[in-house]
């Protein structure tokens, strides 16, 4: 170990020298590029088993079909790096559809449909992140009290299913951009517009820092003076808008609104969050890795259809997936509080 | 010293659900000096500490800095008044980098956007300042403690800052380390930063303060120069000296005890765990009571908690009876008849919630296994009988165990062991924080069951306690045994300047 | 104990009662229950028999909540053994056989019990947080369930299979005498062996159990085994109702009704305490809730809101910052840091 110099007074020798460091790849990334290797690794070994498995078609259809779900994937990923889990987005996002669709059909403008169901999304955070922070709720409980509010509300807003033909609402899903084989649909842009604000607003901003921070350790932070009831709120907050936003995608996808839309489907994007390499407890992971997680779904979706195997072995892989995830996780976690 | 304390405490007094931390306390720190904080447990240090720094709020009293009250009322109040502290667990976010470790709160900000290029260059600028060389792009948990402590040090070093508070910061650093940060307090106070500085090392205390001030039980014992205290003056002040008024039993009625013809019960070899106590050499004999005598983070209770199993060992020989013992839950040492009490009474001891028959029944019933439940009738006597000769108060089996005073809670916990007829009780500190009375009778009841061929760990702060009731007296010190000696032939004298590593 | 039981369980109880009250005056008939064939019928009965689902599920959720746990992967537990159970007697030559039944029941609450011991195995042994462990059966589980029906809705026609959630026995419906004999069980485990006051000295304090020698882990983990039994047989009664299993609605959204159970009747969410009675009543106030939003007209799919709002306000009732800002309105009390401190070692407040 060479000995750096300092400006001030006695050098330590045993200051490590921590310029070595920077080279290596920083520890938090290591389940992201972990989940890169599992996604690759997938797609070269369906290419293999089925012939014709990487063509822009399906690669292009990974992202078209999944992009609520990386949408829901970008919220989901505040509220667990700041150590709580938001089981309620799978209903939000059916009740903002079927709000989005009801009023569509009632008749008022989507420009202000647009907004109204981003407000009734955020509203849903709120609540939610009140009882989290203020009335000290667990959080899986208090979003599971707003999934079954959102769940129930929207069978409120209608008990069938409401067709959509709201031209911009349906654009979104059918204009494509680009060729006729490699392309993006409005929607895509969206959900990947999604994942660069929310890396954005994780790596750039003070509250963002601050998420990590709660999910680092919450008495720490606030002893450190961020504005940790803030924080907590806020996450609550964005993973509704994000859910909200969701819904506005996924009724363009379906062209209709229905409210057993995305049963199930939280648990989708929490797999997604912690396969993509954020640490359930919290604290670390990256925006950018639960894209890559919602891939990873859809890759073993896509590959199970093409198996001609029943579609619950989705449920099943991903839930494996998630278990060996979490495992590893917990291995770390410990072996770091031993050290 | 200027006639202006940077900060100063008048009246402080805090309660913490009923009991007194903090009594009446003054308190007053100047610039440029190194002040220590001294006491034991429950002495107040913490208390005081966190009512300079706005982590709780006092109840009667008030802070005063630079002459004029203080907004202290939140960490953030207390920072902006110029107060920045570094706490024991040091309370950084070791999943963020060290740059942010060090800025965050005050990052610079560029297009509304984080800088990250300069927050990284301005933290290693501050760390810089102590001398430290790391990477500001590094996670702080791929550090060392030591170089996470001077982190903590260079976040709580903001332009403002007159007082920097450093609550036991040397507790898990190794020598090199701890001079590495005694130069950059150097540094600081030659800055004309006031320092309070925590640590239960005295000669650390001696090498780098100025002052002292005491505390004992929640009240102020006095403020010394370092240099017109003897080390074995302070350790006296801290350990304090009541009179028993009540003096029921005086250590000449205990039964002499002859080592040579009583069988061990407990022998270690070596035993040792990193970071709690070097390897160590034990024995304690049938019906022997032995002492342990040593100050707060000597050892004394990493020791206890070796030998019952509560820790794990990280190397030597552990035997019982002759026999090599290998613990890996308290429920093994157990057992073979060896029991700890701990001295956290509320968060491992009592179960509050349960009633005191439920407390006094638990061992057993966890020793018998869940299916064979002692019987109602059994239950109602064995609580009936320990709540009576052990005078618990209020003597009713159905109160819940919380709802008793400090020392019914012991005597709830030392009926729950004594339950399982043990061969070896190790207890923790059982009359920190109870009443003289109370006190008394546990040191009596100590001695009883010691009479009646029982053997007894008894480890206090307090060392004319451990001298009265022991048979033989263990030193600890730096986390070793530094003496083994029979209480008949040991002074209270001698224990302190042992204890405390006065010159003799 | 039985002051503070008692005041415990006053409040659920008295919620209960006025359900009971609103409904009779709404509709007369409803406590009335007539005699047919000396079988009883009625409104009542008919909670009583269609609660017996949850009241299986809540009863190992109020255990597995007392440890500091949650078992969320109720609902898949209760399509599985369903769908285990279904499909050995539709595969069977002779599925009207006491034996076929037989062996069908038991394989699915087996299957359901070891499922219920793996997620015991990631919490005590693994250190799972039980939320995250029992999350992946939830998500997992409704898969398998899928695939043990082969992605369909296996449909039967087994007459004793449907005597359990049909049938009568001496009177009363078979399902109810299934889940009351189940509450007697599970109560005479608890309370007549020491299960129950290590389970909840475990929940109370963990370290200072391990210190008194308690088996802590052990009892997690089979306490979580029993939970998933439970299960087992919520989900046969369930498919027997139906006659059908159907994977993707077979228990769904039980886990939060029997969390709401296990709460409303005055088990805290922390862990500790718990009170099987309370339990028991907290089933009956979610299961008369239901009748009367159905008989109420509301479409039994937006339930779900009347649900969530009773959850809300029941953990807003438990939250320190309500009840410390109900006890400003009375005396005042010294410091918020206090009374937490305070609040980790008494559960004293709710009796206060």
């Amino acid at each position: 170990m060479s000995a750096p110099q300092s400006l001030t007074p006695p050098p330590s020798s045993r200051v490590p020298a921590g310029r070595l460091r920077s080279i290596r790849v920083k520890a938090a990334w290591v389940p992201v590029l972990a989940a890169v290797v599992i996604l690759v690794g997938m797609l070269i070994a369906a290419q293999l088993y089925f012939g014709r498995f990487i063509t822009p078609r399906i690669v292009s259809s990974l992202f078209v079909d999944n992009a609520y779900l990386i949408v829901l994937a970008a919220g989901m990923t505040f509220v667990i790096l700041s150590g709580g889990i938001d089981l309620s987005v799978g209903a939000v996002m059916a009740f903002t559809g079927m709000l989005c669709a009801k009023l569509l059909v009632s008749g008022v403008p989507t420009l202000v449909v647009v907004p109204t169901v981003i407000v009734a999304g955020a509203l849903f955070g709120l609540i939610i992140g009140v009882m989290v922070h203020f009335f000290n709720v667990q959080p899986f409980i208090a979003s599971l009290a707003g999934m079954f509010l959102a769940r129930g509300l929207s069978f409120v807003v209608s008990l069938q299913a409401i067709q959509v033909k709201d031209p911009v609402i349906l654009g979104l899903q059918s204009v494509k951009l680009g060729t006729y084989e490699w392309y993006l649909t409005p929607t895509v842009t969206i959900a990947l517009l999604v994942i660069v604000v929310a890396a954005w607003i994780l790596g750039y901003t003070r509250f963002g820092r601050t998420v990590y921070a709660i999910g680092g350790n919450e008495n720490s932070t606030r002893l450190m003076g961020l504005p940790v009831a803030r924080a907590k709120v806020l996450v609550y907050v964005i993973s509704g808008i994000s859910a909200a936003i969701a819904g506005l995608v996924f009724t363009s996808y379906t062209a209709a609104g229905y409210s057993l839309n995305g049963i199930g489907t939280e648990l989708d994007a929490i797999a997604a969050v912690v396969i993509g390499g954020t640490l359930l407890t919290g604290g670390s992971g990256y925006a950018i890795g639960s894209l890559i997680g919602v891939l990873v779904y859809g890759v073993i979706k896509v590959s199970i259809t093409f198996l001609g195997a029943e579609s619950s072995w989705t449920r099943i892989t991903i839930g494996g997936l998630l278990l060996a995830f979490v495992v590893v996780q917990r291995v770390i976690v410990r072996r770091a509080g031993r050290r | 010293m200027n006639a202006q304390p940077i900060v100063e405490v008048r009246g402080a007094s805090v309660r913490f659900a009923g009991d007194i931390a903090l009594d009446n306390v003054d308190f007053r720190l100047y610039a440029g000096e190194v002040h220590s904080l001294m006491g034991e447990n429950g002495a107040g240090k913490s208390t005081l500490i966190r009512a300079i720094t706005g982590v709780i709020r006092l109840d009667a009293g008030a802070v005063c800095i630079d002459g004029e009250p203080a907004d202290v009322s939140s960490p953030l109040a207390a920072q902006r008044a110029g107060i920045s502290t570094v706490y024991q667990e040091i309370d950084l976010l070791p999943n963020l980098s060290v740059a942010e470790n060090v800025m965050l709160g005050r990052e610079p900000h560029k297009l509304g956007r984080i800088d990250w290029k300069s927050m990284r260059a301005e933290a290693a600028t501050a760390l810089a300042r102590l001398g430290v060389d790391v990477d500001p792009a590094s996670t702080l948990s791929s550090h060392r403690l030591a170089t996470q402590q001077l982190v903590a040090i260079a976040r709580a070093l903001t332009d403002n800052v007159k007082v920097l508070v450093l609550d036991e910061p040397t507790s898990s650093l190794d020598q090199d380390e701890v001079a590495e940060l005694f130069r950059v307090i150097r540094s600081l106070k030659a800055e004309g930063v006031a320092i309070l500085f925590v640590s239960h090392f005295l000669e650390q205390v001696y090498e780098i303060c100025d002052r002292i001030t005491v505390l004992r039980n929640g009240h102020l014992v006095g403020e010394y120069m370092t240099t017109d205290l003897l080390r074995i003056e302070l350790v006296q002040k801290m350990l304090g000296h009541e009179s028993l008024d009540l003096e029921v039993m005086s250590r000449r009625t205990l039964r002499r005890f002859e080592a040579s013809d009583a069988e061990s019960i407990v022998s270690a070899t070596q035993i040792v765990r990193r970071g709690s106590i070097e390897p160590s050499d034990l024995q304690v004999f049938e019906g022997e009571l032995l002492g342990i005598a040593g100050l707060l983070g000597s050892g004394r209770t990493e020791l206890a908690r070796l030998i019952s199993g509560v820790d794990g060992p990280d190397g030597g020989v552990l035997k019982i009876d002759g026999v090599v013992a290998r613990f890996r839950q308290p429920r093994d040492a157990m057992r073979l008849g060896v029991v700890y009490s701990s001295e956290n009474r509320k968060t491992e001891g009592i179960i509050g919630a349960l009633t005191v028959r439920e407390n006094i029944t638990l061992a057993l019933q966890a020793q018998r296994g869940w299916l064979r439940r002692i019987p109602r009738a059994r239950e109602d006597e064995l609580s009936a009988s320990w709540i009576e000769a052990l005078e618990i108060h209020p003597s009713d089996p159905e109160r819940l165990a919380g709802q008793l005073s400090g020392g019914n809670q012991q005597k709830v916990m030392l009926a729950r062991l004594l339950a399982l007829a043990p061969r070896l009780l190790v207890l923790d500190e059982p009359t920190r924080g109870i009443d003289i009375g109370a006190k008394v009778e546990i040191q009596k009841l100590v001695t009883d069951l010691v009479e009646s061929g029982m053997s007894v760990i008894f480890i206090s702060a307090e060392l004319e306690e451990v001298l009265r009731v022991s048979h033989r007296v263990l030193v600890l010190r730096d986390r070793r045994i530094i003496a083994n000696v029979d209480a008949d032939s040991l002074e209270l004298v001698a224990l302190l300047a042992a204890v405390s590593k006065a010159e003799t | 104990m039985s002051r503070i039981l008692r005041s415990r369980v006053i409040w659920p109880i008295a919620a209960l009662l006025a359900l009971v009250v609103l409904n009779t005056i709404s509709r007369p008939t409803f406590l009335s229950i007539t005699v047919r064939n000396g079988e009883l019928y009625g409104s009542l009965i008919d909670i009583l028999r269609n609660s017996a689902p949850l009241m299986l599920v809540a009863l190992g959720m109020c255990l597995v909540i007392a440890t500091r746990g949650i078992d969320l992967s109720v609902g898949a537990q209760m399509a599985i053994s369903g769908a285990v159970s279904l499909t050995i007697i539709a595969d069977s030559p002779a599925p009207n056989s006491m034996g076929t039944v037989a062996i069908a029941i038991l394989a699915g609450v087996a299957l359901t019990l070891v499922l219920g011991l793996w997620n015991g195995f990631l919490v005590s042994v693994i250190g799972i947080q039980p939320i995250i462990a029992t999350l992946v059966l939830m998500l997992a589980g409704r898969g398998i369930a899928l695939l043990i029906t082969g992605g369909f809705i296996t449909t039967i026609t087994s007459t004793p299979y449907a005597v359990m959630a049909r049938g009568y026995v001496v009177g009363f419906p078979f399902a109810f005498l299934v889940s009351a004999s189940a509450v007697a069980i599970v109560s005479l485990l608890v309370r007549r062996t020491a299960l129950g006051v290590l389970t909840e000295a475990v929940g109370i304090n963990p370290a200072a159990s391990r210190l008194a020698g308690v088996r802590s882990r052990g009892i997690v983990w089979s306490l979580y085994g029993l939970s998933g039994l439970l299960a087992g047989v919520a989900g046969i009664l369930y498919s027997s109702n139906i006659m059908a299993a159907d994977a993707n609605n077979a228990g769904i959204n039980i886990e939060l009704d029997a969390i709401l159970a296990v709460v409303l009747g005055g088990t805290s969410l922390a862990g500790g305490k718990f009170t099987l009675a309370g339990t028991v009543v907290g089933v009956f106030i979610i299961q008369t809730l239901t009748s009367t939003i159905t008989f109420l007209g509301v479409p039994p799919s937006v339930t779900p809101v009347f649900k969530a709002i009773v959850v809300i306000i029941v953990c807003l009732s438990q939250s320190d910052r309500v009840r410390s800002g109900l006890r400003r309105l009375r005396p005042p009390k010294p410091l918020a840091i206090a009374t937490a401190i305070d609040s980790t070692s008494s559960t004293s407040g709710s009796a206060a």
